[in-house]
């Protein structure tokens, strides 16, 4: 399993990540180190386990549905890093 | 030092000997004189004296409060009305909660008074409690070494008797891994026991909730309390609460299995010592032994990785600045380059370096052209696993095995060695898989004087049994 530089940076883009030179050279190792041992998922027979349907898990219990107070739109923006008036602001992103 | 238990405190609290202020003046203290050496508390809940006050009057008042007198320290990853929660991250630093988890919600409906949050792994990724951004929590048996993790100051505070009970969560083994490396017990509840509901989300279907302290009866009573259906937590179970705090079977009644798979050639004899010692407690008291196999125990560390990281990549993608977690000081003052770099931006500056790895593992797994290779099959290989649990319960009623390969190693001697870090999670995370229940059990320490542990599995909702061979293990005729 050989991992490249463009893997690590098309990953970084899906994850909303950026990484220096650096940081994408031990990424490459570090990735390719874990991912040649997860290899070994590879050499085991899980074909009976892929194909057949999902087990039976318990039933959810699913809540009546009833309405009921959100938090506070106060509350809401309070954690946010900038705010303008009642709502979430964030620079300009579109072209 | 003997540490105070709330077994003990709480008979003295009903006979009015004690006040519950007196016993959190008392962990407040033990926590000015002790944090400094081992960093297991981020904070001090500025609400516990109050809280306490008002226990005492409630008691005064004739309320029934089981546990009254119960002093707790709750991992800074579960929720709390009003109070900070940063997970250890730079991502939430100045984040307040604005509702309660139901874990804690239910501890303090009963009388018991948190005294602050305690130190972990960044969003509880990491098995040492060094990534943080408090700093590590040290070991109280050794402030050289790591108290494991990511439950770690969970852990370290009620080895060093800074509280009664610490809540942690345990996703691939992080209750039960800084319980053993501490000398603490600390058990991981069967997937749906208590609500994940105010728990920050790691990896949704394997995160629990989990009680670390240092009795058994500790254990139990914030278990009974804890456990239980909760309707903001769909995934929580709606199997009655059975009694863990009495009428557990006899030892005796009980088949244990051990897994030869547990057992590779390099372990070192201080924990092979203690699973030995450990299995002749049981035999005393009545226990019959099998030699089992899970043949699929090999496979724990890739599934679980897969499966935990890619759920984390998932779960963290709200992390954006927007709504909360921190904004770079970049994305204020330049213009962004659209809508995913600035969410770049922010993401980067806020989360550490093992969060990051784990985010691109995740991320990879998932993405175009790899899902079948490794996610895919990484749910087949997690059914596989617990196909093995599911067989071999139909002899056994408990399985006895080493819960790390090692005891607590120095601080800093695995930064760069992330695979063997992860290989060294393969006793634990196999219990998140399949979703039982594990109870980590402190017995005796290593040539080093460092604590060891051994893990007790048994199959879902079976808890009691967990207790019951916990208790015997640690009974006082068992105390050397």
């Amino acid at each position: 399993m050989s991992v490249t530089i463009e893997d690590v940076r098309r990953v970084a883009r899906l994850a909303r990540l950026s990484f220096t030179d650096e940081e994408e050279k031990v990424l490459v190792n570090e990735l390719a180190t874990i991912l040649e041992y997860m290899e070994q998922l590879s050499e085991v027979s899980l074909v009976g386990e892929m194909d057949s349907p999902e087990p039976e898990e318990p039933q959810p219990a699913l809540r009546p549905d009833e309405t009921e107070l959100p938090i506070s739109r106060e509350d809401a923006l309070k954690n946010a890093p900038v705010t303008s008036g009642e709502y979430f602001e964030v620079p300009k992103v579109i072209q | 030092m003997m540490n105070r238990t709330f077994e003990t405190d709480r008979e003295k609290v009903l006979d009015g000997v004690l006040s519950v202020e007196s016993i959190l003046e008392y962990f407040l203290q033990r926590i000015a004189s002790e944090n400094g050496r081992i960093n297991a508390f981020i904070d001090v809940d500025t609400g516990a004296r109050e809280a306490a006050r008002r226990v005492d009057v409630s008691l005064a008042e004739g309320t029934d409060l089981p546990l009254a007198g119960m002093i707790v320290g709750v991992k800074d990853v579960l929720a709390r009305e009003g109070k900070p929660l940063s997970c250890a991250s730079n991502m939430l630093a100045g984040f307040t909660s604005v509702f309660t988890a139901t874990a804690v919600e239910r501890l303090e409906a009963q009388g018991a008074v948190v005294i602050g949050r305690t130190n972990c792994d960044e969003f509880a990724m990491g098995s040492s409690n060094e990534n943080s951004i408090h700093g590590p929590a040290r070991n109280p048996h050794d402030t050289d070494r790591v108290c494991g993790g990511s439950s770690g100051g969970s852990a370290a505070a009620v080895a060093a008797g800074l509280c009664h009970v610490a809540l942690g969560s345990d996703t691939g083994g992080s209750v039960r891994q800084p319980a053993a490396f501490c000398g603490t017990i600390g058990l991981k509840p069967t997937y749906g026991r208590i609500s994940r509901s105010g728990l920050v989300a790691f990896a949704s279907s394997l995160d629990c909730v989990g009680p670390i302290a240092n009795t058994v009866g500790d254990v139990a009573a914030a278990m009974q309390f804890m456990a239980g259906h909760d309707p903001k937590d769909a995934t929580s179970s709606v199997n009655e609460v059975p009694n863990y705090r009495g009428g557990l079977p006899d030892p005796g009644t009980l088949r244990v299995g051990i897994p030869n798979e547990y057992f590779a050639d390099d372990l070192p004899t201080s924990i092979l010592r203690a699973v030995e010692q450990s299995k002749g407690r049981l035999k005393e008291a009545g226990v019959e032994f099998d030699e089992v196999s899970l043949p699929n125990t090999p496979l724990g560390v890739s599934t679980y990785y897969i499966l935990a990281c890619a759920e984390a990549s998932s779960n963290l993608a709200r992390y954006d600045g927007v709504r909360y977690g921190s904004r770079s000081s970049v994305s204020q003052t330049d213009e962004a380059n659209g809508i995913a770099d600035f969410y770049a931006r922010n993401r980067t500056a806020g989360f550490g370096e093992e969060v990051k790895r784990r985010l691109m593992l995740g991320t990879y797994v998932l993405s175009a052209g790899y899902y079948d290779k490794y996610y895919a099959r990484a749910q087949a290989a997690r059914r596989l696993i617990k196909n093995d649990f599911d067989k071999v319960f139909e002899s056994v009623d408990v399985l006895l095995t080493p819960v790390t390969p090692t005891t607590a190693y120095p601080i800093g001697t695995r930064k760069d060695r992330v695979l063997e870090t992860y290989q060294e999670d393969i006793f634990t995370v196999t219990a998140n898989l399949a979703g039982i229940p594990a109870i980590s059990v402190p017995i005796g320490t290593d040539d080093e004087g460092l604590p060891v542990g051994v893990q007790l599995l048994s199959h879902h909702f079976n808890e009691r049994s967990l207790l019951a061979l916990a208790g015997e293990l640690l009974s006082e005729s068992n105390k050397r």
